[in-house]
């Protein structure tokens, strides 16, 4: 990939990350969350990910969102009115995420790995559609029918949660 | 060119995006919201690792990419149980706002 839609895609998916934590309104959160996710899928394509690229639109970018926005609507959640702010601990949670940016940047910048450029796949093609069935069916069957089963969990608690009390 | 450092940099600003969020934010949903954000962080940075570390066929290694699969699905289960919870809470409390809700606090 060519490092200008690299730095497009990581631009586009930071920008509209940061606009997720600094919006008001949850729906303008919400939206732009989802553009945010389509960079990513777009980073993960780039890296010959098309599998985890493409599941990543359908799940995030389409299911989650759309529960996200239903909840929103459900809720009838206007723009928040301007609470007054603690100051005291908005700035500590503020230097609490620098100094965790800081620690990042210097564990990567301290990586020996880290300045090597991706080594070339051996063909043009890759299906890894075909390599991700085999190892999920094969040695991660296990793991992959406990995560079914959490699934169901999962449904049944919601439904079970979100159920009105009888009176 | 686009080095695995850049990937893990991209990773990491991401993260702490989301991380601020959760401390900054008041409102249910947008820390949500934020905890998406690093779940996808930690993905970015695992798909970047599987495509640095070429199996011996010259293929990615597969093996992340079934963890991020993993991991996409376990954080669509918890977001629906916790909108629904959400939802309950809003309920009875007619707010999703987190500084409303200190019954428990000490």
């Amino acid at each position: 990939m060519s490092p200008f839609l690299f730095w497009f895609f990581a631009l586009l998916m930071l920008v509209f990350g940061v606009a997720v934590v600094v919006n008001r309104n949850p729906i303008a959160s919400a939206l732009n969350l989802v553009v945010s996710f389509l960079g990513l899928a777009a980073l993960f394509i780039s890296l010959d990910a098309f599998f985890i690229g493409i599941i990543q639109v359908l799940v995030y970018a389409g299911a989650v969102m759309v529960l996200f926005l239903f909840i929103i609507m459900l809720l009838d959640l206007r723009a928040e009115r301007l609470r007054k702010i603690n100051w005291v601990a908005s700035a500590g949670g503020v230097a609490v995420a620098l100094a965790l940016l800081v620690q990042i940047f210097y564990v990567i910048g301290h990586l020996t790995f880290s300045k090597q450029t991706f080594p070339p796949l051996a063909g043009s093609t890759i299906d890894d559609v075909h390599n991700i069935g085999l190892l999920l069916f094969g040695n991660y069957n296990l793991p992959f029918q406990i995560i079914g089963v959490l699934v169901l969990v999962a449904t049944i608690g919601a439904v079970l949660l979100s159920k009105r009390e009888p009176r | 060119m686009v080095t695995l450092g850049h990937y893990l940099i991209v990773s990491g600003i991401l993260f702490v995006i989301g991380f601020a969020g959760v401390m900054l934010r008041r409102n249910l949903i947008i820390i949500f919201m934020s905890l998406e954000l690093m779940l996808n962080a930690a993905n970015l940075s695992l798909v970047a690792f599987s495509r640095f570390h070429l199996q011996s066929g010259g293929v990615p290694d597969y093996n992340a990419q079934v963890f991020v699969f993993f991991i996409i699905t376990v954080a669509a289960a918890e977001v629906a149980v916790g909108l629904a919870i959400i939802v309950a809470l809003f309920r009875a409390r007619q707010t999703t706002h987190v500084e409303d809700i200190n019954t428990l606090k000490f």
